[in-house]
Protein backbone atom coordinates (compact mmCIF):
# COMPACT_ATOMS: atom_id res chain seq x y z
CA UNK A 1 0.00 0.00 0.00
CA UNK A 2 1.45 3.04 -0.94
CA UNK A 3 0.99 6.58 0.77
CA UNK A 4 -2.09 7.36 -1.63
CA UNK A 5 -3.56 4.48 -0.89
CA UNK A 6 -3.07 5.08 2.53
CA UNK A 7 -4.16 8.65 2.07
CA UNK A 8 -7.54 7.36 0.67
CA UNK A 9 -8.04 4.77 3.36
CA UNK A 10 -7.26 6.18 6.78
CA UNK A 11 -8.68 4.08 9.33
CA UNK A 12 -12.06 6.08 11.06
CA UNK A 13 -10.23 5.75 14.90
CA UNK A 14 -7.92 8.28 13.73
CA UNK A 15 -10.02 10.86 12.19
CA UNK A 16 -11.88 10.44 15.50
CA UNK A 17 -8.96 11.21 17.45
CA UNK A 18 -7.85 14.20 15.24
CA UNK A 19 -10.95 15.74 16.23
CA UNK A 20 -11.19 15.13 19.71
CA UNK A 21 -7.97 16.51 19.99
CA UNK A 22 -8.82 19.34 18.32
CA UNK A 23 -12.10 19.77 20.24
CA UNK A 24 -10.69 19.44 23.02
CA UNK A 25 -7.64 21.93 22.75
CA UNK A 26 -9.93 24.57 21.34
CA UNK A 27 -11.96 23.86 24.48
CA UNK A 28 -9.03 24.79 26.87
CA UNK A 29 -7.57 27.67 24.81
CA UNK A 30 -9.76 30.53 25.10
CA UNK A 31 -9.98 32.67 22.35
CA UNK A 32 -12.64 34.57 20.37
CA UNK A 33 -12.77 34.16 16.07
CA UNK A 34 -14.40 37.35 14.25
CA UNK A 35 -17.70 36.67 13.72
CA UNK A 36 -20.07 38.27 10.59
CA UNK A 37 -23.98 38.84 10.61
CA UNK A 38 -26.55 37.73 8.18
CA UNK A 39 -29.46 39.34 6.77
CA UNK A 40 -31.52 36.63 8.10
CA UNK A 41 -30.55 37.06 11.80
CA UNK A 42 -29.80 40.99 11.28
CA UNK A 43 -33.69 40.92 10.72
CA UNK A 44 -34.85 39.10 14.00
CA UNK A 45 -32.86 41.34 15.98
CA UNK A 46 -33.68 44.81 14.59
CA UNK A 47 -37.20 43.49 14.98
CA UNK A 48 -36.97 42.26 18.41
CA UNK A 49 -34.97 46.07 18.96
CA UNK A 50 -37.83 47.98 17.61
CA UNK A 51 -40.41 46.14 19.67
CA UNK A 52 -41.52 48.59 22.87
CA UNK A 53 -41.97 48.06 26.32
CA UNK A 54 -44.30 45.81 27.88
CA UNK A 55 -44.99 44.30 24.11
CA UNK A 56 -45.85 40.55 23.95
CA UNK A 57 -43.34 38.05 22.22
CA UNK A 58 -43.92 34.09 21.81
CA UNK A 59 -40.53 31.94 22.17
CA UNK A 60 -40.96 28.41 21.61
CA UNK A 61 -38.79 26.13 23.00
CA UNK A 62 -39.45 22.77 20.61
CA UNK A 63 -36.30 21.11 21.08
CA UNK A 64 -35.13 17.89 23.12
CA UNK A 65 -32.06 17.98 24.99
CA UNK A 66 -30.25 16.57 22.26
CA UNK A 67 -30.19 19.93 20.29
CA UNK A 68 -29.20 22.07 23.54
CA UNK A 69 -25.84 23.31 22.44
CA UNK A 70 -27.20 25.00 19.13
CA UNK A 71 -30.56 25.78 20.17
CA UNK A 72 -30.13 26.72 24.28
CA UNK A 73 -27.81 29.79 23.29
CA UNK A 74 -30.41 30.94 21.23
CA UNK A 75 -32.71 30.95 23.73
CA UNK A 76 -30.90 32.93 25.97
CA UNK A 77 -29.31 35.17 23.77
CA UNK A 78 -33.29 36.19 22.89
CA UNK A 79 -34.67 36.03 25.66
CA UNK A 80 -32.24 37.92 27.60
CA UNK A 81 -32.22 40.61 24.83
CA UNK A 82 -36.44 40.96 25.08
CA UNK A 83 -36.33 40.95 28.73
CA UNK A 84 -33.61 43.67 28.61
CA UNK A 85 -35.59 45.56 26.86
CA UNK A 86 -38.16 44.88 29.59
CA UNK A 87 -40.62 42.44 26.17
CA UNK A 88 -42.81 40.02 28.23
CA UNK A 89 -42.49 36.70 26.97
CA UNK A 90 -45.15 33.90 26.34
CA UNK A 91 -42.97 30.63 26.59
CA UNK A 92 -44.35 27.48 24.97
CA UNK A 93 -42.95 24.29 24.37
CA UNK A 94 -44.32 21.47 21.75
CA UNK A 95 -41.38 19.05 22.36
CA UNK A 96 -41.90 16.27 24.95
CA UNK A 97 -38.58 17.37 26.83
CA UNK A 98 -39.12 20.18 26.32
CA UNK A 99 -40.65 21.45 29.59
CA UNK A 100 -37.08 21.24 31.37
CA UNK A 101 -35.45 22.93 28.72
CA UNK A 102 -37.62 25.98 28.79
CA UNK A 103 -37.73 25.64 32.81
CA UNK A 104 -33.88 25.80 33.10
CA UNK A 105 -33.68 28.47 30.38
CA UNK A 106 -35.67 30.26 32.84
CA UNK A 107 -33.80 30.00 35.73
CA UNK A 108 -30.73 30.47 34.24
CA UNK A 109 -32.12 34.07 32.20
CA UNK A 110 -33.75 35.47 35.53
CA UNK A 111 -30.43 34.94 37.35
CA UNK A 112 -29.06 36.44 33.78
CA UNK A 113 -30.92 39.61 33.55
CA UNK A 114 -30.70 40.24 37.79
CA UNK A 115 -27.55 42.16 36.68
CA UNK A 116 -26.49 45.11 35.71
CA UNK A 117 -25.17 45.21 32.56
CA UNK A 118 -24.17 47.01 29.76
CA UNK A 119 -24.57 45.99 26.18
CA UNK A 120 -24.36 48.27 23.23
CA UNK A 121 -23.31 50.77 25.03
CA UNK A 122 -27.14 51.22 26.95
CA UNK A 123 -26.97 50.58 30.20
CA UNK A 124 -29.67 48.12 31.83
CA UNK A 125 -29.80 47.83 35.61
CA UNK A 126 -30.75 44.29 37.06
CA UNK A 127 -34.30 43.66 38.02
CA UNK A 128 -36.03 40.47 39.25
CA UNK A 129 -37.95 38.63 36.90
CA UNK A 130 -41.81 37.54 38.07
CA UNK A 131 -43.86 34.66 36.89
CA UNK A 132 -46.81 35.88 35.45
CA UNK A 133 -45.95 39.24 35.38
CA UNK A 134 -42.63 39.69 33.11
CA UNK A 135 -43.03 36.33 31.12
CA UNK A 136 -45.39 32.91 31.84
CA UNK A 137 -44.80 29.46 30.68
CA UNK A 138 -47.88 27.63 29.17
CA UNK A 139 -46.08 24.36 29.17
CA UNK A 140 -46.04 21.10 26.67
CA UNK A 141 -48.95 20.08 24.95
CA UNK A 142 -48.92 17.27 22.34
CA UNK A 143 -49.76 17.12 18.33
CA UNK A 144 -48.49 20.52 17.69
CA UNK A 145 -50.18 21.29 14.83
CA UNK A 146 -53.57 21.17 17.20
CA UNK A 147 -51.79 23.16 19.60
CA UNK A 148 -50.78 25.95 17.17
CA UNK A 149 -54.22 26.03 15.85
CA UNK A 150 -55.73 26.24 19.13
CA UNK A 151 -53.81 28.73 20.50
CA UNK A 152 -55.09 31.09 17.31
CA UNK A 153 -58.61 31.00 19.14
CA UNK A 154 -57.66 30.93 22.03
CA UNK A 155 -54.15 30.23 24.63
CA UNK A 156 -56.76 28.85 26.98
CA UNK A 157 -58.19 26.17 24.90
CA UNK A 158 -54.65 23.88 24.55
CA UNK A 159 -53.57 25.89 28.05
CA UNK A 160 -56.38 26.15 30.65
CA UNK A 161 -53.41 26.32 33.11
CA UNK A 162 -49.69 27.64 33.23
CA UNK A 163 -46.97 24.75 33.48
CA UNK A 164 -47.35 25.45 37.38
CA UNK A 165 -51.00 24.54 37.34
CA UNK A 166 -52.11 28.63 37.51
CA UNK A 167 -55.72 29.09 35.85
CA UNK A 168 -54.24 31.57 32.78
CA UNK A 169 -57.66 34.01 33.94
CA UNK A 170 -55.29 34.29 37.02
CA UNK A 171 -52.43 35.90 35.31
CA UNK A 172 -51.61 39.08 35.43
CA UNK A 173 -49.87 39.20 32.37
CA UNK A 174 -52.74 37.08 30.26
CA UNK A 175 -54.76 39.77 31.30
CA UNK A 176 -56.75 40.37 27.57
CA UNK A 177 -54.30 37.85 25.59
CA UNK A 178 -56.47 36.14 23.99
CA UNK A 179 -54.44 34.70 20.94
CA UNK A 180 -51.81 35.57 18.57
CA UNK A 181 -53.59 39.04 18.26
CA UNK A 182 -52.31 40.44 21.13
CA UNK A 183 -48.90 39.23 20.34
CA UNK A 184 -45.86 40.76 17.90
CA UNK A 185 -44.30 38.09 16.89
CA UNK A 186 -43.29 34.01 17.40
CA UNK A 187 -39.83 32.99 17.53
CA UNK A 188 -39.46 29.19 17.46
CA UNK A 189 -36.55 27.53 18.39
CA UNK A 190 -37.07 24.06 17.04
CA UNK A 191 -35.34 20.90 15.99
CA UNK A 192 -37.54 19.41 14.09
CA UNK A 193 -40.71 19.55 11.92
CA UNK A 194 -42.58 21.77 14.67
CA UNK A 195 -40.78 24.21 12.89
CA UNK A 196 -42.69 23.47 9.49
CA UNK A 197 -45.96 23.22 11.46
CA UNK A 198 -45.42 26.73 12.70
CA UNK A 199 -44.86 28.38 9.59
CA UNK A 200 -48.22 25.71 7.75
CA UNK A 201 -50.80 26.17 10.71
CA UNK A 202 -49.42 29.40 12.75
CA UNK A 203 -47.91 31.83 9.98
CA UNK A 204 -50.24 30.47 6.90
CA UNK A 205 -53.47 30.68 8.74
CA UNK A 206 -52.90 33.73 11.42
CA UNK A 207 -50.55 35.65 9.54
CA UNK A 208 -48.29 36.93 12.45
CA UNK A 209 -44.67 37.71 12.22
CA UNK A 210 -42.75 34.28 12.69
CA UNK A 211 -39.03 34.42 12.96
CA UNK A 212 -37.27 30.23 13.42
CA UNK A 213 -34.04 29.20 15.35
CA UNK A 214 -33.08 25.60 14.04
CA UNK A 215 -30.76 23.58 13.79
CA UNK A 216 -27.55 23.90 11.46
CA UNK A 217 -28.38 20.82 9.73
CA UNK A 218 -31.82 22.34 9.24
CA UNK A 219 -30.64 25.41 7.34
CA UNK A 220 -30.69 25.15 4.14
CA UNK A 221 -34.20 23.85 4.21
CA UNK A 222 -35.77 27.02 5.43
CA UNK A 223 -34.55 29.19 2.93
CA UNK A 224 -37.96 28.97 0.30
CA UNK A 225 -39.89 30.55 3.22
CA UNK A 226 -37.68 33.64 3.72
CA UNK A 227 -37.77 34.18 -0.01
CA UNK A 228 -41.69 34.17 -0.07
CA UNK A 229 -41.65 35.92 3.44
CA UNK A 230 -43.57 33.43 5.21
CA UNK A 231 -40.72 33.99 7.88
CA UNK A 232 -38.93 37.26 8.69
CA UNK A 233 -35.96 35.55 9.72
CA UNK A 234 -33.97 32.00 10.68
CA UNK A 235 -31.05 31.59 12.80
CA UNK A 236 -29.61 28.29 11.96
CA UNK A 237 -27.25 26.28 14.18
CA UNK A 238 -24.30 27.64 16.46
CA UNK A 239 -23.42 30.34 14.06
CA UNK A 240 -27.20 31.90 14.14
CA UNK A 241 -26.80 31.99 17.79
CA UNK A 242 -23.47 33.20 17.86
CA UNK A 243 -24.28 36.33 15.28
CA UNK A 244 -27.52 36.83 17.29
CA UNK A 245 -25.41 37.29 20.78
CA UNK A 246 -23.13 39.31 18.39
CA UNK A 247 -25.66 41.76 17.66
CA UNK A 248 -27.19 41.75 20.89
CA UNK A 249 -23.24 42.59 22.00
CA UNK A 250 -23.59 39.57 25.08
CA UNK A 251 -20.79 37.16 23.85
CA UNK A 252 -22.23 33.69 25.22
CA UNK A 253 -21.89 29.91 24.67
CA UNK A 254 -22.45 30.09 20.93
CA UNK A 255 -20.13 32.63 20.00
CA UNK A 256 -17.76 30.68 22.80
CA UNK A 257 -18.32 27.66 20.93
CA UNK A 258 -17.74 28.83 17.82
CA UNK A 259 -14.31 28.77 17.55
CA UNK A 260 -14.54 24.90 18.40
CA UNK A 261 -16.36 24.45 15.53
CA UNK A 262 -13.94 26.25 13.72
CA UNK A 263 -11.46 24.30 13.87
CA UNK A 264 -13.36 21.22 14.03
CA UNK A 265 -14.58 22.15 10.20
CA UNK A 266 -10.84 23.06 9.51
CA UNK A 267 -9.67 19.67 10.35
CA UNK A 268 -13.29 18.10 8.57
CA UNK A 269 -12.31 19.90 5.89
CA UNK A 270 -8.27 18.73 6.12
CA UNK A 271 -9.31 15.16 5.92
CA UNK A 272 -11.94 15.87 2.78
CA UNK A 273 -8.45 17.12 0.79
CA UNK A 274 -6.56 14.11 2.09
CA UNK A 275 -8.75 11.81 0.38
CA UNK A 276 -8.89 13.67 -2.58
CA UNK A 277 -5.67 13.60 -3.24
CA UNK A 278 -4.96 10.36 -2.92
CA UNK A 279 -8.35 9.27 -5.22
CA UNK A 280 -7.15 11.74 -7.85
CA UNK A 281 -3.34 10.14 -7.37
CA UNK A 282 -4.47 6.57 -7.56
CA UNK A 283 -6.36 7.01 -10.27
CA UNK A 284 -3.68 8.78 -11.99
CA UNK A 285 -1.74 6.15 -11.64
CA UNK A 286 -4.32 3.63 -12.77
CA UNK A 287 -4.51 5.53 -15.83
CA UNK A 288 -1.00 5.76 -16.45
CA UNK B 1 -70.16 -2.34 9.75
CA UNK B 2 -66.64 -2.87 11.18
CA UNK B 3 -65.13 -1.42 7.94
CA UNK B 4 -67.78 1.02 6.72
CA UNK B 5 -67.94 2.68 10.42
CA UNK B 6 -64.67 4.09 10.40
CA UNK B 7 -64.95 5.01 6.52
CA UNK B 8 -67.79 7.14 7.44
CA UNK B 9 -65.87 8.56 10.16
CA UNK B 10 -63.18 9.59 8.42
CA UNK B 11 -65.15 10.85 5.43
CA UNK B 12 -67.36 13.04 7.36
CA UNK B 13 -65.12 15.01 10.14
CA UNK B 14 -62.73 14.62 7.55
CA UNK B 15 -64.52 17.34 5.58
CA UNK B 16 -65.98 19.12 8.28
CA UNK B 17 -62.30 20.06 9.22
CA UNK B 18 -61.61 21.28 6.07
CA UNK B 19 -64.65 23.38 5.90
CA UNK B 20 -64.00 24.23 9.67
CA UNK B 21 -60.64 25.70 8.95
CA UNK B 22 -61.89 28.64 6.65
CA UNK B 23 -65.25 28.87 8.53
CA UNK B 24 -63.81 30.93 11.65
CA UNK B 25 -67.48 31.15 12.74
CA UNK B 26 -68.62 30.66 16.65
CA UNK B 27 -69.96 27.46 16.80
CA UNK B 28 -67.49 25.64 14.15
CA UNK B 29 -65.12 27.13 16.28
CA UNK B 30 -67.54 24.98 19.28
CA UNK B 31 -67.30 21.76 17.52
CA UNK B 32 -63.25 22.12 16.64
CA UNK B 33 -62.44 22.58 20.76
CA UNK B 34 -64.71 19.60 21.47
CA UNK B 35 -63.16 17.35 18.46
CA UNK B 36 -59.82 19.11 20.07
CA UNK B 37 -60.70 17.14 23.25
CA UNK B 38 -61.34 14.02 22.21
CA UNK B 39 -58.12 13.90 20.46
CA UNK B 40 -56.38 14.42 23.60
CA UNK B 41 -58.05 11.73 25.51
CA UNK B 42 -57.83 9.80 22.68
CA UNK B 43 -54.46 10.36 22.89
CA UNK B 44 -53.59 9.75 26.55
CA UNK B 45 -55.46 6.28 25.93
CA UNK B 46 -52.52 5.44 23.56
CA UNK B 47 -50.16 7.14 26.17
CA UNK B 48 -51.41 4.25 29.00
CA UNK B 49 -51.01 1.60 25.99
CA UNK B 50 -46.93 2.60 25.18
CA UNK B 51 -46.61 2.91 29.22
CA UNK B 52 -48.48 -0.61 29.75
CA UNK B 53 -46.41 -1.75 26.62
CA UNK B 54 -42.87 -1.07 27.57
CA UNK B 55 -43.48 -2.46 30.81
CA UNK B 56 -44.45 -5.40 29.39
CA UNK B 57 -41.92 -5.79 27.03
CA UNK B 58 -38.91 -4.51 29.67
CA UNK B 59 -40.17 -6.79 32.39
CA UNK B 60 -39.96 -10.14 29.72
CA UNK B 61 -36.58 -9.00 29.30
CA UNK B 62 -35.85 -8.73 33.06
CA UNK B 63 -38.08 -11.78 34.04
CA UNK B 64 -36.22 -13.92 31.07
CA UNK B 65 -32.73 -12.65 31.89
CA UNK B 66 -33.04 -12.43 27.52
CA UNK B 67 -29.92 -10.14 25.84
CA UNK B 68 -28.93 -7.15 27.28
CA UNK B 69 -31.37 -7.40 29.89
CA UNK B 70 -29.76 -4.70 31.75
CA UNK B 71 -30.32 -2.63 29.53
CA UNK B 72 -34.40 -2.55 30.14
CA UNK B 73 -34.01 -3.06 34.37
CA UNK B 74 -32.54 0.74 33.82
CA UNK B 75 -35.31 1.95 31.50
CA UNK B 76 -37.93 0.32 34.69
CA UNK B 77 -36.22 2.04 37.29
CA UNK B 78 -35.59 5.66 34.78
CA UNK B 79 -39.08 5.12 34.10
CA UNK B 80 -41.01 4.63 37.68
CA UNK B 81 -38.93 6.79 39.24
CA UNK B 82 -39.76 10.08 36.91
CA UNK B 83 -43.07 9.08 37.56
CA UNK B 84 -42.23 8.93 41.59
CA UNK B 85 -40.86 12.32 41.59
CA UNK B 86 -43.69 13.76 39.05
CA UNK B 87 -46.15 13.38 41.25
CA UNK B 88 -46.27 15.92 44.73
CA UNK B 89 -47.41 14.28 47.38
CA UNK B 90 -47.03 16.63 50.18
CA UNK B 91 -49.55 19.24 48.12
CA UNK B 92 -52.26 17.12 46.09
CA UNK B 93 -51.59 14.49 43.97
CA UNK B 94 -52.41 16.08 40.87
CA UNK B 95 -50.82 19.01 41.28
CA UNK B 96 -47.93 20.39 38.41
CA UNK B 97 -45.77 21.47 40.97
CA UNK B 98 -44.22 17.83 40.97
CA UNK B 99 -42.17 19.10 38.39
CA UNK B 100 -40.70 21.26 40.65
CA UNK B 101 -39.63 18.24 42.46
CA UNK B 102 -35.86 18.90 43.33
CA UNK B 103 -35.37 15.16 42.23
CA UNK B 104 -37.22 15.48 39.22
CA UNK B 105 -35.37 18.76 38.37
CA UNK B 106 -31.90 17.29 38.74
CA UNK B 107 -32.62 14.17 37.16
CA UNK B 108 -33.69 16.08 34.08
CA UNK B 109 -30.94 18.60 34.40
CA UNK B 110 -27.56 16.22 35.43
CA UNK B 111 -28.86 12.54 33.36
CA UNK B 112 -31.22 13.31 31.02
CA UNK B 113 -29.47 16.16 29.48
CA UNK B 114 -25.94 14.88 29.75
CA UNK B 115 -26.80 11.78 28.09
CA UNK B 116 -29.26 13.23 25.34
CA UNK B 117 -26.78 16.37 24.23
CA UNK B 118 -23.96 13.22 24.21
CA UNK B 119 -25.61 10.87 22.20
CA UNK B 120 -25.64 14.40 19.44
CA UNK B 121 -22.48 15.12 19.98
CA UNK B 122 -21.14 11.76 19.03
CA UNK B 123 -22.64 12.41 15.51
CA UNK B 124 -20.35 15.14 15.17
CA UNK B 125 -17.02 12.52 14.88
CA UNK B 126 -19.48 10.15 12.85
CA UNK B 127 -20.13 12.75 10.13
CA UNK B 128 -16.64 13.70 10.08
CA UNK B 129 -15.81 10.18 8.86
CA UNK B 130 -18.27 9.94 6.79
CA UNK B 131 -17.38 13.42 4.82
CA UNK B 132 -13.93 11.95 5.02
CA UNK B 133 -15.18 8.54 3.06
CA UNK B 134 -17.97 10.21 0.69
CA UNK B 135 -16.80 13.74 -0.37
CA UNK B 136 -14.96 12.50 -3.37
CA UNK B 137 -14.33 13.68 -6.47
CA UNK B 138 -15.59 10.92 -8.74
CA UNK B 139 -18.03 12.20 -10.74
CA UNK B 140 -18.82 15.91 -12.22
CA UNK B 141 -21.80 16.05 -9.44
CA UNK B 142 -20.19 14.53 -6.83
CA UNK B 143 -17.36 17.46 -7.79
CA UNK B 144 -19.80 19.81 -7.54
CA UNK B 145 -21.57 18.38 -3.82
CA UNK B 146 -17.67 18.46 -2.85
CA UNK B 147 -16.91 22.18 -3.09
CA UNK B 148 -20.66 23.28 -2.49
CA UNK B 149 -20.17 21.57 1.16
CA UNK B 150 -16.37 23.31 1.24
CA UNK B 151 -17.87 26.61 0.21
CA UNK B 152 -20.71 26.38 2.99
CA UNK B 153 -18.09 25.36 5.89
CA UNK B 154 -15.62 27.84 4.80
CA UNK B 155 -18.15 30.74 4.77
CA UNK B 156 -17.22 32.19 8.01
CA UNK B 157 -14.09 31.54 7.96
CA UNK B 158 -12.33 34.31 9.22
CA UNK B 159 -8.37 33.39 8.53
CA UNK B 160 -9.37 33.46 4.82
CA UNK B 161 -8.85 37.24 4.58
CA UNK B 162 -10.57 38.99 1.51
CA UNK B 163 -11.31 35.49 -0.09
CA UNK B 164 -13.55 35.20 2.84
CA UNK B 165 -15.88 37.27 1.94
CA UNK B 166 -16.28 35.92 -1.71
CA UNK B 167 -17.24 32.79 -0.02
CA UNK B 168 -19.59 33.87 2.06
CA UNK B 169 -20.96 35.54 -1.24
CA UNK B 170 -21.03 32.71 -3.05
CA UNK B 171 -22.18 30.46 0.04
CA UNK B 172 -24.98 32.87 0.31
CA UNK B 173 -25.72 32.37 -3.59
CA UNK B 174 -25.71 29.16 -3.34
CA UNK B 175 -28.35 28.79 -0.35
CA UNK B 176 -30.60 31.80 -1.88
CA UNK B 177 -30.70 30.72 -5.59
CA UNK B 178 -30.05 26.87 -6.47
CA UNK B 179 -30.94 25.25 -2.78
CA UNK B 180 -33.87 27.76 -2.70
CA UNK B 181 -35.20 26.49 -6.43
CA UNK B 182 -34.70 22.70 -5.53
CA UNK B 183 -35.91 23.21 -2.01
CA UNK B 184 -39.05 24.74 -3.27
CA UNK B 185 -39.80 22.30 -5.90
CA UNK B 186 -39.70 19.50 -3.33
CA UNK B 187 -41.82 21.74 -1.19
CA UNK B 188 -44.64 22.27 -3.54
CA UNK B 189 -44.24 18.82 -4.82
CA UNK B 190 -44.77 17.44 -1.21
CA UNK B 191 -47.42 19.34 -0.84
CA UNK B 192 -49.70 17.97 -3.40
CA UNK B 193 -48.67 14.77 -2.73
CA UNK B 194 -50.08 15.45 0.98
CA UNK B 195 -53.13 16.65 -0.25
CA UNK B 196 -53.58 14.10 -2.75
CA UNK B 197 -53.08 11.31 -0.01
CA UNK B 198 -55.21 13.27 2.56
CA UNK B 199 -58.39 12.91 -0.12
CA UNK B 200 -57.52 9.23 -1.16
CA UNK B 201 -57.99 8.62 2.88
CA UNK B 202 -61.05 10.93 3.09
CA UNK B 203 -62.77 9.39 0.23
CA UNK B 204 -62.00 6.52 1.31
CA UNK B 205 -59.84 4.78 -1.33
CA UNK B 206 -56.50 4.27 0.58
CA UNK B 207 -57.58 1.97 3.48
CA UNK B 208 -54.71 0.79 4.57
CA UNK B 209 -54.68 2.44 8.02
CA UNK B 210 -57.98 0.05 8.54
CA UNK B 211 -55.14 -2.85 8.87
CA UNK B 212 -56.02 -6.35 7.19
CA UNK B 213 -58.97 -7.78 8.86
Amino acid sequence: MNIFDRMMSLDRRWVFLFLAVVCVITYVWPFHIPISTTKEVESIYSFMDNLQEGDIIFLGIDYDPNALAELHPMAYAVAEHAFRKKLRIIFVTLSQNGPGMADQAIRDITDSVSVDRTYNGVFYEGRKLVNGIDYVFLGYKPYPALVILGMGQNFRIPFPSDYYGTPLDSIPMMNGVLNYDQIKCVIDLAAGNVADMWIIYGQGRYNFPLALGITGVMGADYYPYLGSRQIFGVMAGLLGAAQYEKLADNPGPAWDGMRIQLYAHIVIILFIIMGNVGFLMTRRKKKG
Amino acid sequence: MKRQLPLALVFIFGIFCIFQYFVPHESSEWIYEFLLAWIYIIGILTLALGIWSLIRVSWDKVQHRRPNWQYALVTLLGLFAMITFGFDYCRSFFSSEGLRNYMFVHFFDYILIPIQATMFSLLAFFIASASYRAFRARSLLASLLLLAALVIMLRFNPYLGFVGEYMEQLATWLLNVPNLAAKRAIIVGVGLGIVATSLKVILGIERNYLGRD
